[in-house]
Parts: structure tokens; sequence; C-alpha cells
């Protein structure tokens, strides 16, 4: 993936490190900056494995001051800086960029103030998402966003990614969720975005640094919405003989004005795949899996429980299964949510993608990847948030093998532009990162990716915050679009190429 | 048709550009008055009508900017949905750009969410008179920045809107509305209290002397069974009537339109003034030359109150909304006095830097100034 670098290369690099390493020890505790291989090693990387670069230093601060001076420090410089959560994001947001240090904000792990009187919750980038309902569960409260990464990934992360969950369709993404962000800029302003109150003056800003995968500030301090705990959740299992049938009964359960706690599907194979794993009691002649669940008061339970019976019944399930207790509630959600190592025991790798489309054409998509299964050789499990049209296809593949690395991920670009043409996205959740920053130019024009370039200027004019993410550049996509030329024809031929 | 309207947007932008020329965007101009006043020529938004696509399964609808919001709201009844924030009226013109370029929600906000949390996705066309388009039609992306999000309560101070796509849901299978006397700290008390339970709380207003007695009304939406076990909670704890369903309707419709007799009895050099807060904001002392009757929403985080139409009420005021962590708008005059409507973001140390931020932001949308009217500060 990366050319050996000559030997001029390196030693330019070892110079630059030092230089860099100089104007950070004089704030950084000895233990807080980590620049020989073995110590920066773990950094290469984050949860998007397939890509790894080591970067020339890491730092670890623990306080906003240190943020401050660093980033000070690094434009003074010119060194590109690449803010780290937990790393458990999936499209290689955070990984290095080998002229430039890592900061990592592994050390702000502190919940600084919990108020359930207001229902809001102060805490610092590093707290992990789980942790944050743990603390404040005495109060009756919780986060909702939940990614399935929730014992890991940190509120720093989740911020950048506006990461989801299963409770997203209710409870909304992080966006939703967060009141207010503190970040410092490149310059090293310290600047507050949104408020304790409904709203706040100028422009909504926080809207945009919500999302933007680490490119625009590093948040140093979050404060959050906590929401009641449902008195009472429950979950259907329905089974569907047909792909179409269950895509059409999630479409139905949205018209019938239902909104579900959760909404969620698995195909057979994945079925299969977790069945052998968790031992849940799956339905396996199924075709599809629908998990529905409902949660509120215990009759507001029953009343919503009964409806999407009713309507699932009405769209043909073939068994239909409602949890009785909240071990049996566990045990039907368990296969959804060890999908992920699942796939891993079947298959050496996978490769998982995450795109959404409109609900109506779920089963659409569905059948295409079947298709695309047979054009590069390559299984592929469904397991997604129905509800919301999020799909994430886990390709199957051997890393080890060169050539299904390389197709796997142009069956991954399939799907994510079979995404673009039925009115979906590339990413729903994971985000852009390095993974995904081809397939910008196949959803933006160039007007657009140089507006997004405007905004990033807003922020950081001089690039350095996680420069290379998320926007492609003009020449990226006129490369790009020189590359993919499928069946000897080229997209927009009208266009002229560079 | 619409083609030929854009491309006139184009050349009155891109002419405005050339001549040095502010250009104040103007849907169904049902509040003029909202904003700091701006007397640029005026792009009128009204020629881009129509609902482009809806389907009621996808919970999503997207129409240009100069669609009637009436007209909106009334093809989503038909399929038993709503536009959660409840957008007031203010005239059978307003149109849907107007009501995302001014970006406020009505009584649900505080359980609905922010205007800006259900939109999807946005057409636009900046200062340079490109058109582009952001975000999408679907629940979940983080493709690309959000610009979409940037458009609520722009004023048409950033771009010209020209198609949004709003999420939208079903109508809530159950409303009740109930309404008891007491004070209002003891109504800050309760809401916060009951907020944090899981009752489908919806919307609340409590009306009365600031100091003392007033007036809580308080409505609930969702299932049959848990607003009927809600509702009855409330009558025997606060000894609440229940309204009955014209009654509320009319209430809370008059609330959002700012038709109750508190706002229509408003005299002629008085200001009405907006307050947003944090949800553990006390009971405020009204300055003394402001009326001690006031309203509350939103459990207490809006907060209307009437005083003299001027640059010293809005500064008492302001400091007021600072000191406890909110801000202030002046939401309505009658009077011609020129004051600041709206707080400034340096008058408060913390947004320097947002400041700068937002400077360049509005700078790289419209590098020619077409759009600074001034409306929002
Ligand atoms: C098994 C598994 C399941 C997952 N399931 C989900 C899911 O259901 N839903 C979902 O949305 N995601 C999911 N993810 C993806 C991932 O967990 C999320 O994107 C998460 O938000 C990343 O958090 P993190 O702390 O690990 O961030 P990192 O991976 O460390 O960083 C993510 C991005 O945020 C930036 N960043 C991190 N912290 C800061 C900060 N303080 N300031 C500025 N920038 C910062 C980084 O530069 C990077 O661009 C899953 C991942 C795995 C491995
Ligand atoms: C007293 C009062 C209370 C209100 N309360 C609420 C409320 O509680 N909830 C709520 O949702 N709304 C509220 N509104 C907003 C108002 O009801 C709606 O926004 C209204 O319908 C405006 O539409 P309009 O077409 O008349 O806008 P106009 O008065 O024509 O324009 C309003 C502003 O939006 C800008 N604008 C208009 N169209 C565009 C466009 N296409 N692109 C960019 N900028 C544009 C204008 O420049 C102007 O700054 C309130 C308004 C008033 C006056």
């Amino acid at each position: 993936m990366n050319a050996p670098a000559s030997s001029a290369e390196i030693q330019s690099l070892q110079a630059k490190q030092a230089i860099l390493v100089d104007a950070l020890r004089p704030f950084l505790a000895d233990d807080a900056l980590l620049w020989q291989p073995e110590d920066t090693i773990p950094y290469e990387c984050d949860g998007l494995a397939a890509y790894r670069k080591m970067p020339l230093a890491v730092a670890l601060p623990e306080n906003e001051e240190q943020v401050v001076n660093i980033l000070k420090a690094c434009k003074a410089l010119g060194v590109p800086v690449v803010p780290r959560g937990s790393g458990t994001g999936l499209s290689g947001g955070a990984m290095p960029i080998e002229q430039g240090l890592v900061l990592s904000l592994a050390k702000f792990k502190k919940i600084l103030q919990v108020d359930p009187f207001t229902r809001t919750a102060v805490v610092q980038p590093g707290v992990r998402n789980l942790a944050i309902s743990e603390a404040v569960a005495k109060h009756g409260l919780y986060y909702a966003p939940d990614p399935s990464s929730q014992i890991a990934c940190s509120i720093g992360g989740n911020v950048n990614e506006n990461s989801g969950g299963v409770h997203c369709l209710k409870y909304g993404l992080t966006l939703h969720n967060v009141l207010r962000v503190r970040a410092v800029l490149m310059n090293g302003d310290v600047v507050e975005f949104g408020s304790m109150a409904p709203d706040s003056p100028g422009l909504d800003l926080l809207a945009v640094l919500i999302g933007s995968e680490g490119m625009l500030g590093i948040v140093t301090e979050i404060t959050v919405k906590l929401v009641p705990k449902p008195k009472l959740a429950r979950v259907i299992m329905a089974s569907f003989d047909d792909i179409e049938k269950g895509g059409n009964a999630v479409a139905a359960i949205i018209a019938a004005g239902i909104i579900p706690a959760g909404l969620e599907m698995m195909d057979k194979p994945t079925t299969r795949a977790v069945e052998e794993f968790v031992h849940a009691g799956y339905d396996l002649n199924a075709e599809a899996i629908l998990l529905c669940e409902s949660d509120g008061t215990p009759e507001e339970v029953e009343e919503e429980i009964a409806r999407m019976n009713a309507v699932l019944e009405k769209q043909g399930a073939s068994r239909i299964q409602v949890s009785e207790s909240e071990a049996e509630r566990l045990r039907f959600w368990s296969g959804r949510k060890n999908a992920f190592p699942a796939a891993g025991r079947i298959a050496a790798d996978y490769y998982c993608m995450d795109g959404t489309i409109p609900r109506r054409h779920i089963a659409t998509l569905l059948k295409r990847i079947k298709g695309m299964e047979a054009k590069y050789g390559l299984g592929c499990l469904n397991v997604f948030h129905a509800g919301d049209g999020n799909m994430h296809p886990l390709i199957l593949f051997n890393g080890a093998d060169p050539d299904e690395w390389h197709r796997a991920e142009e069956f991954g670009t399939e799907i994510l532009e079979a995404c673009v043409e039925l009115g979906g996205t590339i990413t729903g959740e994971h985000g852009v990162g390095i993974e995904k920053i081809n397939s910008m130019c196949v959803q933006f024009g160039e007007q657009e990716r140089e507006r997004f370039w405007g905004v990033k200027a807003a922020f950081d004019p001089d690039r350095l915050l996680n420069p290379d993410k998320a926007i492609p550049t003009l020449n990226r996509c006129a490369e790009y679009g020189r590359m993919r030329v499928s069946g000897g024809v080229l997209p927009h031929p009208e266009l002229e190429r560079f | 048709m619409n083609e030929t309207v854009l491309s006139r947007f184009r050349e009155q932008i891109i002419e405005a550009g050339k001549q040095n020329q502010v250009l104040s965007i103007q849907g169904g101009n049902t509040k003029s008055w909202y904003g700091n006043p701006s007397r640029s020529p005026i792009l009128s938004t009204k020629p881009y009508q129509g609902i482009l696509d809806y389907q009621p399964e996808e919970l999503v609808i997207t129409a240009c900017a100069g669609t009637s919001i009436a007209e909106i709201e009334s093809i989503l009844a038909k399929n038993n949905q709503i536009l959660p924030f409840e957008p007031p009226h203010f005239g059978d013109d307003a149109t849907f750009g107007g009501v995302i370029a001014a970006g406020l929600a009505g009584p649900a906000r505080i359980s609905a969410g922010n205007l800006r949390d259900f939109v999807l996705g946005t057409r636009l066309m900046d200062g340079r008179g490109e058109d582009l388009s952001f975000g999408g039609k679907v629940m979940k992306n983080v493709a690309g920045y959000d610009v979409s999000r940037l458009l609520p309560g722009s004023l048409g101070t950033l771009a010209l809107l020209l198609e949004a796509s709003v999420k939208v849901l079903p109508k809530p299978a159950a409303t009740a509305s109930l309404r008891c006397r007491m004070g209002a700290s003891d109504a800050l008390k309760i809401l916060n209290e009951w907020a944090g339970q899981p009752l489908p709380l919806n919307a609340s207003a409590w009306i009365g002397d600031a100091g003392g007695e007033g007036e809580l009304t308080i409505r609930l939406a969702g299932a049959k069974a848990a607003v009927t076990s809600a509702s009855q909670m409330m009558q025997d704890r606060l000894g609440a009537t229940v309204l009955d369903d014209s009654e509320a309707d009319l209430f809370w419709r008059n609330l959002r339109e700012q038709q109750l007799s508190w706002f229509s009895q408003m005299p002629n050099h008085h200001a009405l003034w907006r307050l947003s807060l944090p949800a553990n904001c006390p009971v405020l002392a009204m300055p003394k030359d402001c009326l001690p009757e006031i309203i509350m929403e939103w459990h207490g985080q809006e907060r209307w109150i009437q005083g003299p139409a001027n640059q010293s009420t809005a500064n008492v005021l302001q400091k007021l909304a600072i000191q406890h962590g909110g801000h202030l708008t002046c939401f309505r005059s009658l009077s011609t006095e020129a004051f600041e409507r709206f707080t400034r973001l340096d008058s408060n140390p913390l947004t320097a830097g947002f400041e700068a931020v937002q400077k360049r932001l509005r700078h790289s949308f419209d590098p020619f100034g077409v759009f600074t009217t001034g409306r929002l500060p």
C-alpha cells in the first residue's frame, strides 16, 4: 500500500521529528510524548486496519492548556495534527499522517458534572460512550446514541463522526443529543459552540462541527443531553421468507405511524453466522429477520407491540416472537450485537461498508449486492439499521491475498455508488475519513467540494488539522475519474481529463 | 419554468455582486419586523414554488423555498403527519424558505427538537450565484460538512435557500391538555422533574405574574395509554383540569401565532423580548419598567417579556440573560427607534473566536457581500 521510503526521505523525516519533539517537550510530561516506533506503532491505524501510516510523534495531553500549546507549536512549524479518540473509527479518520502528529484525547477521561435536574452531563472527550450512561443510571437517565462500539468509543469521537446506533431511529444521532461543545482551533483559540439554552446567537456552527471528522477543531469538552430511561422495552423478532417482504415490512411499520425504538434487519447468511456464535434460537430458514423494539411505559409498549405485530402479520411474516422477559429480549438482540465478531469467525477478514438509502429501496439494494457477490467472487453479510435505511454490508475476504482485498475494495465502492444512485449517501455514520474520500467525488460536484474547503478554511485556514481526510481535492477527483473506467465506458465522457 | 426562475435568481445575485449591492431575500414577508431592519432591494422567493417529493413512508418532504407553509402542512395532514417543530404562520403567505431561514420553533420544541434537527438536505444559491446541494433525503448522512443546518436561523444572511428536505413525523396517536394554577418557581420545578421521567410531556406554557401566581397549561402527546395514565397522574397530583379538545387546540394555536390577549394588548412603546435560557434558570426578577406578567414556554427555557423598546432595556435584559447562561432577542417591536435586536457575539468573551469563524464562513459563501443585510448581526 505504501512505497518504501528512500533513505533521504527517512533522514528528512527524522530531522522533522527531532524538531517537533523539541518543540513539544517543554509542556508535556515525559510519558505524554511518544516518537519511538515501538511506542507509536499502536497508533498507526484506527478500526480500519487495512490502511496504516506511522506518525512523526504522538502527544497525549491531559488538559486544555496543553492542547492549546501543542496546536500553537504545530501551527508555527507547519506540522499537521490528527486528533484521535479511542481509535475505533471505521473510515481511517484517525489514521496518522506520515509528516504529522497524532493528538490523542485518551487522558481526557473525566465526567465533570452530572445534573439530573437539567438532564445534562458535562464530560471530557475521552470519556467512553457507555461510561456516561453508567454514570447517570442512578438518576434513571441515560445518553441515547448507542453505537455498537459504545463500550470502547469516546464521546469526542462520536461528536466528530456524528455517531448513531440502534436507538437513533427514535432518539436521534449525536447531533440531536449534544447541547454544547468546547473546542480548540488550530490557532489556539478556545471556542464554545452551542449553549445550555435551547438556541444561541450566531449561525449554527455546532451543527457543522458535529460530524466534522477532526478537521475543524480539537474537542475538549462536551455537554450532552440525557433522557429518562424507559420503564420497559420489548422486542419483536419476525421472520420473512423473502428479502423483499422484509424490506417492505420496514417501510410499512413507518408508514403506519410507528417509530420503533429500534428496527434492525439481518439476512440469512448473517443469521446463520451469528446463530453458530451466540445460539440465540434464530430462525435459520428465514431469508430476513427483523428486530422491532418498543420502549416506554408498560401500557405504551403493549399498545405499540400490538400495532407492530399487526403490520408484520399483514406484510406476511412467517414467524413472530415477542420477548417475554428482559433476558429473552437481550437474547434476541445478542446476534445483532455480535454480528461483526461472528463475521470475523467465518472469514479471515471483513470489510464493513456504511451507506444510507431511502427505506423503500432496501430490497433493491440487497438484490444488487447479491449480484455483486457473484461478480467479485466474495461473500457478503447484511445486518443493518433498517429503520434508518442505514446499510452495513460486511464483505468477507482474506487479507493475506492482495487480489481479494482489491476485489473487496471494488465491491465496496460499487455498493456505495449504488447507494448514491438510489438517492442515498456514501456514509450514514462511519464517516468519510480516508476510506471513502474517492466516493465523495461521486456524491458531490466540484462546486460543493469547493464550498466544503471554504468551511474548512473558516476554522483552519492553513489546512493543518487532519488534512487529506473526508474532503477530496480537485486533483484527487480528477485522478479518480480517470481510474474508474468500467466496461470501457468512461464516466462523464463530456468532461475534460487532466 | 422553475429553471427560468433559477436563472433569474442567478442573474440578480451576480448583478448585485458586481454593483456592490445588498439583496434582502424575502418569502411571504410575513415578518419583516423580525430581525434587524433592512432596506435593501428584494429578492423574492415566491416564484420558486412547489412540492418536489413527498414519500410518507420515508417521513421526508422536499419542497421549493417559495412554497406556502400552509400547503405543506395540509398535504402532510392528509397523511396524518406533521412538522414536529410546529412553525407558526403569521399570515397566509408564510413560505417554507422563510420558516427555515427564521429557524424558530413552536410550543413542542422542548420535546420534539429544533427546526435544524429536522433538516436533512438543502439546495441553495450562494453569493456567486452557484447552485449547490448539501445533505440529502435520507435519515443518516455524514458525507461532508453539514452545511444544510447552517441555514436555519440565518435570516437570509448566508445564502439563498432554494429547496429543502425535512424530516416529518407521524401525528401522535393521542394528545391531552391540562391546566392548573401554580407559582412560577413551582412550575419550573415540577416541569423539569417530570421531563426527567418517562412521561409523554409535549409542551408547556405558564402565564402569570413573574413573582407570583399563574396558570400552567401542559400538553401530553404519545401513545393513548401513556397519555391517559399521565393525565390521570396530573389530575391527582395537581388537581389539574382537562381542557376539551377544541379549547386546547385554540390555546396552543394562539400561543404559537402569538394571538393570545397577552400578546395583542402590548402597548406601542413596548417590545416583545424573548429570552432563551438553560433549564436550571430560576424565576427572574423583572426590571422595573417591564410588565410583571410574563409567559414561560419550553419548561421555562423560553420566556416572553414585554418592556420598553429601547437600547437600555435591551442592555438590562441582555445582561440578565447572559448572567444565567442564555441570550436575548428583541422579537417584535412597533417602535421606530433603532437598537440591537439580537445578542451580539462580542457581548460574550468566549465567542470572539466564534465570531472570527462565522465571518470567514460567510465570506466563503458570499464573497461580495450580496446577503449582508445585517438582519442578523
Ligand atoms: C465493532 C464496531 C462497531 C461500530 N458500530 C458503530 C455504530 O453502530 N455506529 C456508529 O456510528 N459507529 C460505529 N462504529 C464506528 C466508531 O466506533 C465511531 O465512529 C466512533 O464515534 C469513533 O469514536 P472513537 O473515539 O474511537 O474515535 P476515533 O476513531 O479515535 O476518531 C474518529 C474521528 O474523530 C476524530 N476525533 C476523535 N476525537 C476527537 C476530538 N476530541 N476532537 C477532534 N476530533 C476528534 C478523529 O480525528 C477521527 O477523524 C463502530 C466501530 C466498531 C469497531
Ligand atoms: C412573531 C413571530 C414568531 C414566530 N414564531 C415562530 C415559531 O415559533 N416557530 C417557527 O417555526 N417560526 C416562527 N416564526 C417564523 C415565521 O412564522 C415563519 O418563518 C414564517 O412563516 C416566515 O415565512 P416568510 O416567507 O413570511 O418569511 P419572510 O418574512 O419573507 O423572511 C424571513 C427571513 O428569512 C429570509 N428568507 C426567506 N426566504 C429565504 C430563502 N429562500 N433563503 C434564504 N433566506 C430566506 C429572509 O431574508 C428573512 O430574513 C415566527 C415569526 C414571527 C414574526
